[in-house]
């Protein structure tokens, strides 16, 4: 079968940009078409026209003029700059993969809802703590659906965090937490975001506490693992630094995360899990596409 | 120098040393005895802020809201201030909430090189009309220069005024004043000191704050604070009495309250015990002292030891996980040279 890679146009040039786009270009399925942003001086953009990329400065404008151009669209801009990109890309039909914690599409996690995901127009990627905490509390609350609160303190280095992210923190703590709730179905969730300077840079640190009574271990640790193999499909850096542990009435998970290195070093794994997640959904899209 | 105007931290700060704990009823009373005492703000609410009653840094005895709902009660001429830390809490779950509740200003804190992340929260406040306070933490970890350049973020932002916060007491007297004459120099907004007293020098280093052109002290009643406490409001006032500086603030009512309210209440006196001195030293958060000493003592080693290589690492608020990880490495260590 003579397979032609599905076009990929990606809105956003700053850290989570520059990473998806390698990812693209490793990609069976995926290449990419139009690397567009609006800072002409950004180090995205530069290093993009070295490797022979198409770049443009007119951000979605580009995709406007040339509509043609690509079939997914993934947007890494910002909240409040996709809630203008959506409605716009909708109009052009594309399928629309949004990596800012927006809300404006149907939030995926590739590990519990893929298939769903692939229905919708617009998909939102929820958040790196997203990402990495919701399948395990998700896994708990099967177990335990009396559970009544689970907490995510998701620890990332300050390197990694680029403008984007910053400018997003409410949006970003606030649906890190919504995502708990949603997938899990517990009652309340908490998200505590920190973003740690220190040098040399740390790995993106997920803890997730449950308040539980007696918890029956053996079946979370195994279900626990088992969960984390299937992430560790797509994130080959995912890794669980602390299996389930029981103490003082709470249960306890700690996750890190190491990226593959694509762009930025491989602390930032806390990019590397959503740009893993959104070009898994992409990968799906192709697939589907040519079954 | 300047007339100061003083923040009073001491329901907020002070609720680290009694682990979240402080009673409605405590709330109350103090507040009630420092209206219209001539202390410009009381913050009020979790030691780490809005929304930070969680399991990772303690939960509160009571919600935000029935702290903030309390003080609200009690104060009518000074301002009724909390604290916040993006990332610990949102504006839809905590931020908006406590404002509908009463709060007049807001203290948004951050490590100090991180002030962007303060943005949403500096301009939501700001348009709800009440007054946003920049707070750079750790303040001694950034040159001067860098620090002016976060500074000038919050100040963009709509940020009233900027603290710096010693939150580790690691200030030494050349430090405070280079670094306040330097962001009063080049700022538009006033600049205040938030002391911690980890080398003894809380009062000295808010007064040579003051000299240096900062018109806002962040203190707390008898010095109570996490770690070894807080720069002494009353001491703070009495010493600019003695130097000639009327503060505007009556002292007997800040004596009161730290006697009737808050001393029932303090486990033991506010005071530097050796751990704090290193961790001071060290240049470590002050929170991390009783999190330190457990470690030590699960793992056989030296807390001092500790706070030093914590200090190497440059660790920050929040970083409490990696205490285990430099326990573990020193015990093995420990072994490896019997």
């Amino acid at each position: 079968m003579n397979r032609k890679k599905i076009q990929c146009g990606i809105i956003g040039t700053g850290n989570i940009g520059m990473d998806l786009l390698f990812k693209v270009r490793r990609s069976e399925l995926l290449a990419c078409s139009i690397f567009t942003g609006r800072d002409p001086e950004s180090k995205g953009i530069q290093k993009a026209k070295e490797i022979g990329i198409r770049t443009s400065v007119n951000s979605i404008q580009a995709i406007l003029d040339e509509p043609d151009i690509c079939e997914i669209v993934f947007d890494t801009t910002s909240a409040k700059a996709h809630a203008i990109h959506a409605p716009i890309l909708k109009k052009l039909g594309k399928f629309v993969i949004d990596l800012t914690p927006s809300r404006f599409g149907k939030m995926c996690v590739p590990v519990i809802d893929l298939e769903d995901g692939l229905h919708s127009e617009n998909i939102n990627m929820v958040t790196c703590g997203g990402q990495a905490i919701a399948p395990l509390a998700k896994a708990l609350m099967e177990i335990h659906p009396e559970i009544e609160y689970i907490e995510l303190v998701a620890a990332i280095s300050s390197k990694s965090a680029g403008s984007g992210t910053r400018a997003n923190i409410d949006e970003y703590t606030q649906t890190t937490k919504d995502a708990i709730e949603y997938y899990s179905g517990v009652p309340r969730a908490k998200a505590l975001i920190i973003l740690n300077p220190a040098e040399p840079p740390i790995r993106m640190h997920n803890t997730m506490y449950a308040e539980i009574t007696n918890p029956k271990l053996e079946e979370i640790i195994r279900k626990v693992a088992e969960v984390a193999a299937h992430i560790k499909k797509y994130v080959p850096g995912y890794t669980l630094a602390l299996e389930p542990t029981y103490e003082n009435g709470r249960l306890t998970i700690m996750v890190e995360v190491e990226g593959q290195g694509d762009y930025l070093p491989a602390y930032s794994g806390n990019l590397d899990i959503i740009t893993s997640a959104a070009v898994r959904v992409a990968e799906e899209y192709a697939r589907k596409k040519y079954e | 120098m300047n007339k100061p105007i003083f923040f009073d931290s001491t329901l907020r700060d002070g609720s680290h040393v009694v682990r979240h704990q402080i009673s409605i009823e405590t709330i109350t009373e103090y507040c009630k005895m420092i209206d219209g005492s001539g202390v410009y703000a009381v913050i009020v609410g979790h030691g780490n802020g809005l929304g930070a009653s969680t399991l990772q840094v303690g939960r509160s005895l009571h919600s935000d809201l029935e702290m903030i709902s309390a003080a609200r009660a009690a104060l009518h001429e000074t301002k009724l201030g909390a604290f916040m830390l993006p990332g610990f809490g949102t504006i839809k779950d905590d931020l908006a909430p406590a404002l509908d509740a009463g709060v007049d200003l807001v203290c948004v804190g951050v490590h100090c090189t991180e002030a962007d992340v303060t943005q949403q929260y500096i301009e939501y406040v700001t348009g709800r009309g009440k007054e946003a306070i920049g707070v750079l933490m750790m303040y001694h970890r950034a040159p001067k220069e860098r620090l002016l350049e976060e500074a000038k973020k919050m100040q963009s932002y709509g940020a009233r005024a900027v603290i710096l916060m010693d939150s580790a007491g690691s200030s030494t007297v050349d430090m405070v004043r280079q670094t306040v004459e330097y962001l009063v120099r080049h700022l538009q907004i006033p600049v205040g000191f938030h002391a911690h007293n980890n080398l003894s020098m809380a009062v000295a280093n808010s007064f040579v704050a003051l000299e240096s052109g900062a018109t806002i002290i962040d203190g707390t009643t008898r010095g109570f604070g996490a770690g070894a406490g807080n720069c002494q409001l009353e001491a703070v006032v009495a010493l600019l009495q003695k130097n000639g500086i009327d503060a505007g603030v009556e002292l007997y009512k800040l004596l009161d309250a730290g006697e009737k309210v808050l001393k029932p209440i303090m486990t033991k006196p506010q005071g530097i015990d050796p751990v704090s001195i290193v961790s001071g030293l060290a240049g470590v958060f002050s929170g991390f002292a009783p999190h330190v000493k457990r470690a030590a003592e699960e793992f056989g080693v030296d807390p001092r030891d500790i706070f030093m290589e914590l200090g190497r690492r440059n660790v920050v608020a929040g970083q409490e996980d990696i205490i285990v990880d430099v326990a573990v490495e020193l015990a093995k260590r420990q072994t490896q040279n019997v």
